[in-house]
């Protein structure tokens, strides 16, 4: 008896030497995560501070107001109302002949050039569709605010650095004087910039927006959607429900996962091969954008919804065939709805990465440069990420803080569509 | 003795019987067929692949009569229960040879639809496993499939008396557009018998239908099924020897995949005549 009370007290000691060391080694595992997490949140907040903070100024935009007289030697006598002599007007000489006025003391043809440069070309647009829209307006003298160019713009938004020598920066010392002018007659404002949001691509960073590319990217993923998704789903249904278990199935099984770990530009260039060179359909259109897409979303979809079909439980299936169900009537009653919200996850975040994809993209000229908004799917576009790309890729600085602004545009779009995959998981939750 | 059982070729030669209890597990002992059989089994062997799971298995299902089949894990009782209404179809490597009847039709035949044979014979699993949907879909779903009902008042009558058949339409019957999963387990395994009650259907099967309830709940399941039988034919595998004692009037027992011994449940259990039924009552395996 004795003896076993100490072969007891012997075993708890060790277990106690033990226990330190266990829950040592758990605080540590714990602490290692959490540093994991940490990590993870100051670079995901790191990249979203340096986003925001660069790209907030995009959503403003410099605005002048001029006193233009709408001279009616320059546009068209009185009372001209013919749309085709209107447009045809030099309405950029009213804005100079304005300018003018305002800066009487500039006489030199190279300072007067420069003069002008203040002022965006798009300007000249506005005011012809001022006037086209009310030709009432010939012979009147109008307040008009009109869009500042893009390096006037970057100097009241303080991207420019006024330390630097004359030569090495973009506003020179008369355009500064010209500048302070007009902010002294309280000339100059910013006002929300509604272009960015309603205009195509364009060359002036100022009169560019990304209404084009979205519209592409929507079309696109439209186009993605409507083949990817019904495609998946009945790819899926028949190899889990239907397809007899042999090699020939695994081999099939085996190549769609590989599929969905083929480099995303592969795809592009099958298209560009298939789509474009075989079947001769237009470059850079969303159609042939979102089937190249679709090709690439496809094992995605397929994956997922066959681990969603999986997960429906076997005994839902006998409940249903043991009353008699046909085995199609099995599947479409009570096996696909209880799948569906797996499907739609799976097919969501398929879709969102789609969204972001632009190499593919750039094989099939989806990368040309477009002003115009699209209207279909056959109209060339370009899409989020590829506009991205392109505003990178420009020189001027008005279009790094526009790259940023379209980067929290795709990134609002992503995360809403997570937000609706998480949202859709939480709300048909497995209810068996 | 049986006579009958001897005079068909391949099946139980009893040479040995009259000596005392029977050794071998060559040959079914006992009354292999009734008078007024609902299902007839003949020479039924099942195959997983290459493994064989059923070997040689004869057996008749009376009319209005509740058999149990029991014996050790894995024995193929289930698997023989779920031959009679070709749940086993949903396993590709599964084989069945054989014979097995209903009305005269062999229900393996390749011409047979399976669709009207499972509404004719209904399944109740051994996990109650009610549809994700409302406790008056759960009866509705197979009477809408078969085309069963003329209208909505037809549907709502078939609805209530399979509920109150099954006994739980006092129960429920406040509440029919709620979950069926929201009932507790031994009110969705009633659920599980009106649902399959709602086909009228001429046979039950029932794998473990209690094996996952509580003494109470299997009590009202177990007075339910002496209930059915004036209407239905039952065929259930249980795991409980008292509960096959108590339910039904035949048994049959199984061992390693052969039909061992099959009489009376009386006769079964107080003198059973094979070696290994003896063994297994009187708790020796199993």
């Amino acid at each position: 008896m004795n003896n076993q009370q100490q072969q007891h007290k012997k075993t708890m000691d060790r277990v106690q030497k033990g226990l330190d060391r266990r829950y040592r080694q758990e605080r540590h595992f714990q602490w290692l995560g959490l540093g994991a997490i940490i990590l993870g949140l100051v670079f995901v907040s790191f990249l979203f501070i340096t986003i925001i903070s660069n790209g907030y100024t995009a959503f403003q935009q410099t605005y002048v107001k001029l006193d233009v007289f709408y001279d009616p030697e320059m546009i068209a006598p009185i009372g001209e109302t013919d749309p085709e002599v209107l447009s045809r007007a030099n309405y950029g000489g009213l804005i100079k002949a304005s300018m003018r006025q305002m800066f009487p003391d500039v006489t030199n043809r190279r300072e007067k050039k420069v003069l002008y440069g203040l002022i965006s070309s798009g300007a000249a647009y506005e005011i012809r569709d001022a006037v086209m829209n009310n030709p009432e307006l010939i012979g009147t003298k109008q307040e008009v605010w009109v869009v500042a160019d893009d390096d006037f713009d970057m100097l009241i938004k303080g991207h420019i650095d006024l330390r630097l020598p004359e030569s090495d920066r973009r506003i020179k010392d008369n355009q500064l004087a010209w500048i302070h002018d007009l902010q002294e007659q309280d000339r100059v404002e910013k006002r929300f910039n509604t272009t960015f949001f309603t205009a195509g691509d364009s060359r002036e960073p100022e009169l560019s927006g990304i209404k084009g590319a979205a519209y592409g990217s929507f079309f696109t993923l439209l186009i993605c959607l409507t083949i990817a998704f019904p495609v998946g789903v009945a790819a899926a249904v028949y190899l889990e429900e239907f397809a007899p278990k042999n090699r020939w199935t695994d081999i099939i099984e085996v190549n769609i996962n590989n599929l969905a770990a083929v480099p995303s530009i592969v795809f592009g260039l099958l298209g560009l091969a298939v789509f474009i060179n075989f079947f001769g359909l237009p470059r850079s259109v969303p159609l042939v954008g979102g089937l190249v897409l679709a090709l690439m979303t496809l094992p995605t979809i397929i994956i997922a919804s066959r681990a969603a079909l999986k997960s429906v439980p076997p005994s839902i299936r006998e409940a249903a065939l043991g009353v008699g169900a046909s085995p199609m009537q099995t599947i479409t009653h009570h096996v696909l709805p209880l799948a569906l919200p797996g499907m739609l996850t799976g097919t969501i975040i398929g879709m969102a990465q789609a969204l972001g994809e632009t190499a593919p993209l750039l094989m099939i000229g989806m990368v040309a440069f477009i002003v115009d908004v699209p209207g279909s799917v056959m109209d060339p576009s370009a899409v989020l990420p590829v506009q991205i790309y392109l505003w990178a890729d420009s020189p001027e600085r008005a279009f790094v803080e526009r790259t940023s602004a379209a980067i929290m545009i795709l990134l609002a779009f992503l995360i809403s569509m997570n937000l609706l995959a998480v949202w859709l998981r939480k709300k048909f939750e497995r209810r068996w | 003795m049986n006579e009958t059982s001897a005079a068909t070729p391949g099946l139980a030669e009893e040479t040995e019987a009259a000596a005392g209890t029977v050794q071998s597990t060559d040959a079914t002992v006992g009354e292999i067929y009734v008078d007024d059989p609902r299902m007839t089994c003949r020479n039924v062997n099942v195959y997983y692949g290459e493994k064989q799971a059923i070997f040689d298995v004869s057996l008749d299902i009376g009319k209005n009569q509740v058999i149990s089949m029991i014996g050790p894990s894995g024995c193929g009782k289930s698997t023989f229960l779920r031959c009679l209404n070709r749940m086993n179809d949903t396993i590709d490597v599964c084989r069945v040879t054989g014979q097995i009847k209903m009305d005269e039709q062999d229900i393996y035949d390749g011409g047979l639809d399976v669709v009207p044979l499972r509404a004719s014979v209904g399944m109740v699993f051994q996990k109650p496993n009610p549809f994700p949907k409302s406790i008056y879909d759960n009866i509705a779903y197979g009477p809408k499939i078969h085309g069963l009902s003329d209208n909505k008042e037809h549907l709502d009558s078939i609805v209530e008396s399979s509920l109150q058949r099954a006994g739980l339409w006092e129960e429920v019957k406040d509440r029919l557009d709620q979950p069926g999963t929201g009932l507790s387990g031994g009110q969705q395994q009633r659920l599980c018998i009106a649902r399959a009650i709602a086909v009228s259907p001429e046979v039950i099967l029932m794998d473990e239908p209690c094996s996952a309830l509580d003494p109470i709940a299997t009590a009202k399941i177990e007075e339910l099924i002496d209930e059915l039988r004036e209407n239905f034919t039952i065929a259930i595998v249980t795991h409980s020897m008292q509960q096959a004692a108590r339910v039904s009037q035949r048994t049959a027992y199984f061992h390693l995949g052969k039909l061992i011994e099959v009489g009376e449940t009386d006769q079964i259990f107080t003198s059973p005549r094979h070696k290994l039924t003896e063994d297994y009552i009187t708790g020796r395996f199993g």
